[in-house]
């Protein structure tokens, strides 16, 4: 087995270190395609491609996403932005047959997946991959979504954690449940009000002793199950005091999980802009966000907060004057978005755009580019940006979200890497094979030692 | 309709290989070194057995011409998922992936997700639902459905995008006694058509009846004993439609490295017919059944040992009196199996149909 070496300690300890990730979206409206060295989102060779590049750049982890149901927009497929993706595992598997060490990430819903076969399927890949898979875990509730599967939508909203911890719970059991590399297994049982779960595993556990576990909710509620279950959180807060802060409160939340300090390591989604110049990275910025949101994209962004066609609008003018149709809203039009607040949301991003003198497009993309989460700068800027990151250890690394496919992260891993290296804050080689060890993570607890009357739900 | 084919295809069952990855890259590398058509990854619930699909997507990127064929469960799994797997199976094999559908009569895999357990007819109405429902969301993308028209800003033409639209309530309504919880799919894929645009589906006969024969591009066929093996092939030709490969299904174990193969293996167990001897008997009998069955999957008692007596001994010979079909390069496994690229049933529709897809939904 390998061997894990920190210890639970309830003191936090900065590791020094930045890792990164690399999420590969599909369907997305961050990724570029218009330009001319835009390449294809599902030819295999387009994931090769930048699997085996970040895995030159020693990134530990390899993310993707998983697609339930087609976006829409006005009652159709969204046809502006990039659709259309493979499979997250079978992917990972193809990948991790062209790849060494790299970890290998695959979103997976506990919604509208079963926990045992799912369990089974991230051992697999486990096993496939000597010990370098993970599970990214989200939660949906809509019945927009279920209307693809068995289950339709049968989930409460209020329900959605308490459903997933269980799902993880159960999932965890599975792995721990062979008592030695050889078996035998223990059957695991699970009974709760969403599902009922009766197995003997069949998968013993791999190099890495289980998947290592991403989550990526920042509610309360999603910060207490991180803090009770994850390895890695990978949500929103790269600015550096809002890291600090987000890195406190989780610190205290594991604490009270009864977990280590570091038991928890954050890894937030980001998008780089580079070039040699600060000056030169500006102007790519521009480059970027002209293309991320063009004059269609723009319009349609308005549309799914008004509910109504308006195509008739200028992006280069101001807002429309006239008011959304509240009463078409409806859950395909993207999150966070309640019909009742639609005419005065409308009427703040007027007064806004207003203010600031922003046409349509101008607002749009301040509104949508990954504002926040942005490092735009010359290698050598932002190489000092996240060493003091590292320094302090405001996160444990970034998960970066290339805004190009399949060239998007050449310069990051040919100039931003070697920056890092000469810093001291960016490994030199792989600790290992494991993800596990890559990440450097503690020691996980056997979840039937810690946890067996956790499962309630 | 064997005089007009340019003869038969084998098939190397894979389980063998296990989960480890240079195991399984060493073992699929070796089957398509012998000249194997296709090589299949079992999925039945069993004690050190990984993800089929996983095995078959693993070995993609490494070989060049082999069809990859993982079997998938319809009864206990989400049909939305597996055809989204398998399509993706398709795009990292280039096109070289197959479905060997399944339905599990297993006690232990229902009680594995909390369902009650299905037995009877209703095994093969499941596995009919889940080929249909794969189908249209393989055909849910046409061909052209992503345009990347930089001046209008789409990336994709939604009038080329369909739902599919199913529903076990109406498109089983022949049958009022389907037997499986009911459910619907409402689609698009969330994946552009496979490359294949439609991959190659094989289903046991023992499905056949419920899964009906035009669903199926192939059959698997099994017998009590080697020497009934042609004559079963010959009833279930007579009972498919001409385009339908039929396969025979063969364990095999061979004399090897100065041991008889009797002394190798005491039993199967696994009620297929067994052949058991020297290679050139099995070269032999090969050649005969090839004359009856479109292709043969032979599933042999210990892989790698047998996989070094039929590469070295048998796939040559068998290949020197003409048995076998050329290997394609780069071909697809629609190739192999002599089947067109079908055009997506959602595009003739569309292209006339004066309401815009999916509105309404």
């Amino acid at each position: 087995m390998t061997q894990h070496n920190r210890a639970k300690s309830d003191v936090f300890v900065p590791s020094g270190q930045i890792q990164f990730g690399v999420f590969f979206q599909g369907v997305n409206s961050g990724t570029i395609w218009k330009a001319a060295e835009s390449g294809s989102q599902t030819d295999f060779e387009s994931f090769r491609r930048i699997a085996q590049t970040a895995e030159r750049g020693l990134f530990a982890a390899f993310f993707l996403g998983e697609g339930l149901r087609l976006r829409e927009h006005l009652g159709r497929p969204h046809a502006l932005d990039v659709v259309g993706r493979p499979d997250a595992q079978t992917m990972l598997a193809a990948l991790a047959s062209v790849t060494t060490n790299i970890g290998l990430v695959a979103t997976q819903n506990t919604t509208y997946n079963d926990p045992a076969d799912l369990a089974h399927r991230l051992a697999s890949l486990d096993l496939i991959s000597g010990g370098r898979a993970a599970w990214n875990i989200v939660t949906t509730d809509n019945a927009w979504t279920g209307a693809n599967f068995r289950r339709g939508g049968y989930l409460d909203h209020a329900d959605r954690y308490k459903h997933a911890e269980a799902f993880v719970e159960t999932a965890k059991r599975i792995w721990d449940s062979w008592e030695t590399p050889d078996g035998p297994a223990r059957r695991v049982v699970h009974q709760g009000q969403h599902y009922t779960v009766d197995v003997t595993p069949r998968l013993p556990r791999s190099a890495q002793y289980r998947p290592v576990l991403f989550q990526a909710g920042d509610s309360p509620e999603g910060r207490n199950f991180a803090a009770r279950q994850a390895d890695v959180i990978f949500s929103a807060h790269p600015k550096f005091d809002d890291a600090v802060e987000f890195r406190k409160d989780l610190v205290e939340r594991s604490l009270a999980a009864g977990r280590g300090a570091n038991a928890v390591q954050i890894m937030p989604a980001s998008e780089f802009i580079l070039a040699p110049t600060a000056a030169e990275a500006a102007e790519k910025k521009e480059w970027v966000r002209s293309l991320q949101i063009g004059p269609q994209q723009a319009i349609a962004y308005l549309e799914q907060f008004w509910g109504r066609e308006l195509s008739s609008y200028d992006p280069d003018g101001p807002l429309p004057e006239i008011d959304p149709v509240v009463e078409e809203t409806s859950e395909t039009r993207g999150s966070g978005f309640h019909g009742a607040k639609a005419r005065q949301l409308a009427d703040q991003w007027r007064a806004e755009a207003k203010d600031k003198g922003l046409s349509i497009r101008q607002f749009v993309t301040s509104r949508t580019a990954r504002v926040d989460s942005t490092f735009t700068g010359s290698y050598v800027e932002v190489a000092d940006q996240l060493a003091e990151f590292a320094r302090v250890g405001a996160v444990d690394g970034f998960n970066i979200s290339p805004w190009l496919i399949p060239s998007g992260l050449d310069d990051i891993v040919n100039h931003l890497v070697p920056e890092l290296q000469e810093r001291g804050v960016y490994p030199t080689e792989y600790r290992g094979n494991t993800l596990w060890e890559n990440l450097g993570l503690e020691t996980p607890v056997r979840s039937s030692d810690a946890a067996a009357e956790a499962v309630r739900a | 309709m064997s005089s007009t084919r340019q003869g038969g295809f084998l098939a190397l069952e894979l389980d063998g290989a296990g989960w480890d990855g240079a195991h399984l890259t060493r073992a699929v590398l070796a089957a398509e070194s012998a000249g194997f058509h296709a090589a299949t990854f079992t999925d039945a619930p069993a004690p050190g057995r990984a993800n089929a699909l996983q095995r078959a997507a693993f070995a993609g990127p490494a070989t060049r011409t082999i069809a990859l064929v993982p079997e998938v469960d319809t009864v206990y799994t989400e049909p939305f998922h597996i055809s989204t797997q398998l399509a993706s199976l398709d795009y990292v094999s280039g096109g070289r992936a197959g479905w060997i559908v399944t339905a599990a009569e297993s006690p232990e895999a229902a009680a594995a997700v909390g369902r009650p357990s299905v037995t009877g007819a209703a095994l093969g109405q499941e596995a009919a639902a889940s080929i249909e429902v794969s189908r249209r969301l393989w055909d849910s993308w046409e061909d052209d459905a992503v345009i990347r028209d930089v001046a209008t800003g789409r990336y994709i033409d939604v009038d080329k995008l369909h739902y599919v639209d199913f529903d076990t309530a109406v498109d089983f309504e022949t049958r009022a006694d389907f037997a499986g919880a009911g459910y619907s799919v409402q689609g698009p894929s969330i994946i552009p058509r496979p490359l294949q645009g439609q991959l190659p589906v094989l289903a046991p006969a023992c499905l056949l009846g419920e899964v009906p024969a035009d669903a199926v591009d192939a059959v698997l066929v099994s017998a009590p004993a080697a020497e009934l093996l042609a004559a079963e092939v010959r009833d279930v030709r007579s009972r498919v439609a001409a385009g339908v490969a039929v396969v025979a299904e063969l364990d095999v174990v061979l004399d090897s490295r100065g041991q008889a193969a009797a002394g190798r293996v005491a039993g199967f167990g696994s009620g297929r017919a067994n052949y058991a001897g020297s290679a050139a008997g099995l070269t032999d009998f090969l050649t005969e059944l090839l004359e009856e069955a479109d292709g043969v999957r032979l599933h042999p008692a210990s892989l790698f040992v047998d996989l070094e007596e039929l590469g070295r001994l048998v796939l040559p010979e068998l290949r020197r009196r003409g048995v076998l079909r050329p290997l394609v390069q780069d071909g697809t496994f629609r190739d192999l199996l002599g089947l067109s690229r079908p055009v997506s049933r959602y595009a003739t529709a569309a292209s006339n149909a004066a309401a815009p897809a999916g509105a309404g939904k």
